[in-house]
């Protein structure tokens, strides 16, 4: 009964751990290696994550990613050209873009007071003090996508915002992944923000239509007292694209975080969210939509730690699932023992617009402290006959109607991004997905 | 919001120093020697005087077990259990063979009076018919002590017996229907079970029969380094209607038991199960030592249309509580509920919760489930609700609260929604607050503070929960009413 079951690797787990051994560190200090090397040998103990795993349940890695595609080497002219040619995921006047390709920022943008934006590879060379960050926001050894991130990583941005610094002009990262054949990505973005400072970041993800390439991302935030980030990620990737996606952030005492993620392009989408930190007093708001059809496939999964008292956190996540598409949303809220006073609310509603649509929710509480108000809530159903009937009795076409009802769904997270471009731009990626449904 | 003081004493009350039935009866035992084996398997087959399939049945199921793991996912912790230290067949010496109650042991009687289980029937005056008569099965260790009521229950063509005689008696029907529900291989628990079974009940209502009254089991575990693994096996067959009730005891003793029993309902046709438990295990001491561990498959199958399952449980006992009353949602048009309290104190471990998987059309189901948590315990709700392709018009409705006392307990809500075609409602609700202001507003205007309006309206609130139990638990279940979940999480 205790016999050790070996366990049988598949083609694209054997070529990957390969790959990853063979890989080039970036050399960023004995800390960091430190952790790459643990996570290639969680990696080669573990392999890929499947079903009985039971953070990616819903999501089995194993069958997903059909092979180990090669790193993407640094982008030459064609890339550029062809990053350039691909439809702009969001367009905002007044923001400073910087654009990502393949993993490797093309230069920093236009200087912003108060903010040093530097590559990561940079940063590296330098041995900056700054570095201590990477990777503080939570841990690899655990987590298979950052684990990968972490094991090839090439280059990067570390934003720092100084303190007390409050940035108007709103910093778009615009990342995008080109090639002709399948290909991997392993961007990372490290935000440091001082006391009090606050910041705007906008995160866009494209990449080549019909190419099965995989993106891994890793954004991570470290946000010292006081300091506010107004956080918004559009994933309008290739649409054979595998795109895994961590957002972590460690947040200091009185931090207000408030990230909103929109997933409608890739094939297979995860996202991952970590929040949590050692400060009293935080305000956390998690709110997104996920945006699904043929044989796609969404994950959203987030793992918020009050560990501290006084923190508040709001999570409204919506899906809508349409064809033979599947949906997850598995969210956590863990309350420690000293975290007395936490308020804490999560949601999750997922709307069914076809017969084989599946969704699976999983909203889960850990609670050790007694003084707390949590609660979660999850909802699956299709559109409302009711409201339907109400709207095409007025004379309201069948489409349009639900185009209408699903449009209110769905505005109903994104309502609440600060910034009024922002949202009109999420806004309007709903909007065409609705119009593409409809014709 | 923290828990209310009057919430907080009501626990106290209950808490495991408070354990009212750890007291052993002495008396002389029919032990099988310690250790698992197919022997053993065989001796208790022997034992019970089994035809040849069902030992084949327990064998098939032991050497399965060999192959199996315990598992690791729940969220529970305790040392390795080891399975050759127990005796798995424990009866008293004088229970050789079927007798009357007037031949029973004294010594049995009197422990059952002092548990105050009825296992005398109670004679009918005047042609006036005592109400809320209950027909018991009592099982000591690994027998069936007596039923009562059989021949009552024969004249409108009940059978409710112990299972090791229904394995003799009543052949075709749990060769029919046993191990359909759980399968041998089900988990390693349920697995476990199939090959050492030792009692249990089995009860047949047959087609269109309302039971004339409600059935009930009482399960006590005495005997040192012994298991309990019973099995339980209820048919209603079309429109039929049966209520049975479950509760369970064990002394106070420093080493660890197990408990591993199966329970399977199967309801037929336009038929109604109503399963009630009462678990007071012992649950181990102030400082965790001892108590029960009690790992139970608890299944039913709405295998008819129009059928219906419906799950109760208070859950105050057992040092860790590992069990699923769930519903398969077979038939359309069925339906199947759950209704829980598990309130942990001292180290108790609790990961408890239900599975409702909707496989017919326009099959419903309601889950209420109420966690409170004080000392150093810790209590998880988990809980599936699954919709399959077919189940077009699936609907679920769940509510899940808990309720710490005290800061170093845990409560954890781990429910799974699985939606597999569009035509599904499905609503997970935890609310936090549940008393509303306008009732609350309603209650204080009319004069009352505002801990007693709170009472007045969370009480209601539980007693939704409370009210689905026999009135036959009602004082047990007295207690618990009068607990305020005010502060809880969801």
């Amino acid at each position: 009964m205790t016999a050790q079951v070996t366990p049988i690797r598949t083609e694209t787990e054997r070529a990957l751990a390969e790959r990853l051994r063979a890989a080039p560190a970036l050399d960023s200090g004995a800390r960091i290696a430190e952790r790459r090397e643990a996570a290639i040998l969680a990696f080669e103990r573990n392999g890929l994550p499947s079903r009985r795993v039971e953070a990616w349940k819903y999501t089995d890695l194993r069958a997903l990613m059909k092979q180990a595609a090669e790193p993407a080497g640094v982008p030459g002219e064609a890339e550029h050209a062809a990053a350039r040619r691909l439809p702009p995921a969001l367009d905002i006047d007044g923001c400073v873009t910087i654009d990502i390709v393949n993993g490797t920022p093309q230069g920093t943008g236009r200087a912003i007071d108060g903010v040093t934006i530097r590559t990561l590879a940079e940063v590296a060379a330098q041995k900056d003090a700054v570095l201590e960050h990477l990777g503080a926001a939570f841990e690899e050894r655990s987590d298979v996508a950052s684990g990968l991130n972490l094991a090839f990583l090439r280059d990067g941005l570390v934003i720092e915002v100084a303190a007390g610094r409050k940035v108007e002009t709103p910093l778009h990262l615009a990342f995008a992944a080109i090639g002709a054949q399948a290909f991997a990505t392993f961007p990372r973005v490290l935000v440091v923000l001082g006391k009090g400072a606050a910041l705007t970041l906008f995160e866009s993800h494209r990449g080549s239509a019909g190419i099965a390439y995989q993106s891994n991302a890793v954004v991570e935030f470290v946000l010292a007292a006081d300091a506010e980030v107004d956080h918004v990620r559009l994933d309008c990737g290739g649409d054979a694209a595998l795109s895994l996606s961590t957002l972590a952030a460690k947040l200091g005492d009185r931090t207000r975080f408030e990230s909103f993620n929109l997933i409608c392009g890739p094939q297979v989408a995860r996202h991952q969210i970590f929040t949590g930190g050692p400060g009293a007093y935080i305000n956390l708001v998690l709110q997104g939509a996920t945006l699904l059809r043929r044989q796609q496939h969404g994950d959203v999964t987030l793992h918020a730690i009050h560990a501290a008292p006084h923190g508040t956190s709001r999570e409204l996540f919506k899906t809508i699932v349409d064809d033979e598409a599947t949906g997850v949303f598995q969210g956590k809220i863990v309350v420690d023992a000293i975290a007395q006073k936490t308020d804490g609310r999560m949601h999750s509603a997922a709307l069914m617009l076809a017969d084989n649509a599946a969704m699976n929710n999983k909203p889960e509480l850990e609670i050790f402290a007694d003084d707390v108000q949590c609660a979660h809530g999850a909802t699956v159903g299709e559109l409302d006959q009711d409201l339907l009937f109400y709207a095409m009795s007025r004379g309201i076409a069948r489409a349009q109607a639900e185009a209408l009802l699903i449009e209110s769904f769905v505005g109903e997270a994104a309502e609440f991004i600060a910034n009024e471009n922002a949202r009109e731009a999420v806004m309007e990626h709903v909007r065409h997905w609705l119009w593409e449904r409809a014709s | 919001m923290a828990a209310v003081q009057e919430t907080v004493d009501q626990v106290r009350e209950i808490d495991v120093d408070q354990y009212k039935y750890g007291f052993v009866t002495d008396i002389e035992m029919d032990l099988a020697p310690k250790g698992l084996s197919e022997d053993i398997v065989r001796l208790i087959a022997a034992k019970k005087n089994e035809p040849e399939w069902m030992t084949e049945w327990r064998l098939d199921a032991y050497r399965r077990w060999l192959t199996m793991r315990e598992p690791t996912w729940s969220r529970v912790q305790h040392p390795p259990i080891n399975y050759q230290e127990l005796h798995y067949y424990a009866a008293p010496k004088s229970m050789s063979g079927p007798k009357s109650l007037d031949e029973v042991d004294p010594e049995l009687l009197k422990t059952y009076a002092k548990l105050g289980i009825p296992l005398k029937e109670q004679e009918i005056l005047a042609g006036v018919a005592p109400e809320n008569r209950v027909a018991v099965d009592a099982v000591f260790d690994s027998v069936s002590v007596v039923t009562t009521f059989r021949a009552e229950l024969a004249k409108a063509g009940v059978i409710f017996c112990p299972i090791s005689e229904a394995v003799r008696e009543y052949p075709d029907l749990v060769r029919k229907y046993l191990g359909t529900v759980v399968p041998v291989s089900d988990n390693y628990y349920a697995t476990l079970n199939s090959a050492v079974f030792t009692d249990g009940s089995f009860v047949y209502v047959p087609p269109g029969v309302r039971c004339p009254m409600e059935l009930s089991t009482y399960f006590r575990i005495n005997e040192q380094n012994t298991g309990q693994f019973e099995r339980t096996l209820i048919i209603a067959d079309k429109g039929a209607y049966v209520s049975y009730l479950e509760g369970c005891t064990a002394p106070k003793r420093d080493e660890n038991q197990l408990h591993a029993a199966v329970v399977e309902l199967i309801a037929l046709e336009d038929a109604e199960i109503k399963y009630s438990t009462v678990q007071n295990w012992f649950p181990g001491d102030s400082e965790g030592k001892g108590g029960i561990y009690n790992f139970v498959t608890k299944r039913g199958d709405c295998r008819g249309d129009r059928s219906k399952i419906s799950w109760t449980q208070v859950e105050t006992g057992s040092a860790i509580t590992w069990k699923y009353p769930s519903c398969i949602l077979r038939g359309d048009d069925s339906s199947g509920e759950f209704y829980s309290i598990a309130i942990s104190n001292g180290y108790q471990q609790v990961d408890s919760g239900t599975k409702m998987v909707h496989l017919g059309r326009n099959t419903k189901s309601k889950i209420l489930a109420k966690g409170i948590a004080a000392g150093k315990s810790d209590s998880t709700y988990r809980g599936l609700v699954s919709a399959h392709r077919k189940a077009r018009g699936a609907r679920n409705f769940t509510n899940c609260d808990s309720l710490l006392i005290g800061n170093q307990c845990g409560a954890h809500t781990i429910p799974y929604l699985e939606a597999k075609n569009a035509a599904v409602q499905f609503e997970h609700e935890a609310t936090t607050s549940k008393v509303s202001d306008d009732q609350l507003f309603y209650c204080m205007q009319r004069g009352l503070s505002q801990e007693d309006a709170i009472a007045l309206i969370v009480n209601g609130f539980v007693k939704e929960v409370l009210q689905q139990l026999p009135m036959e638990f009602a004082v047990e279940a007295q207690k618990l009413i009068t607990i305020s979940l005010e502060g809880s999480v969801g």
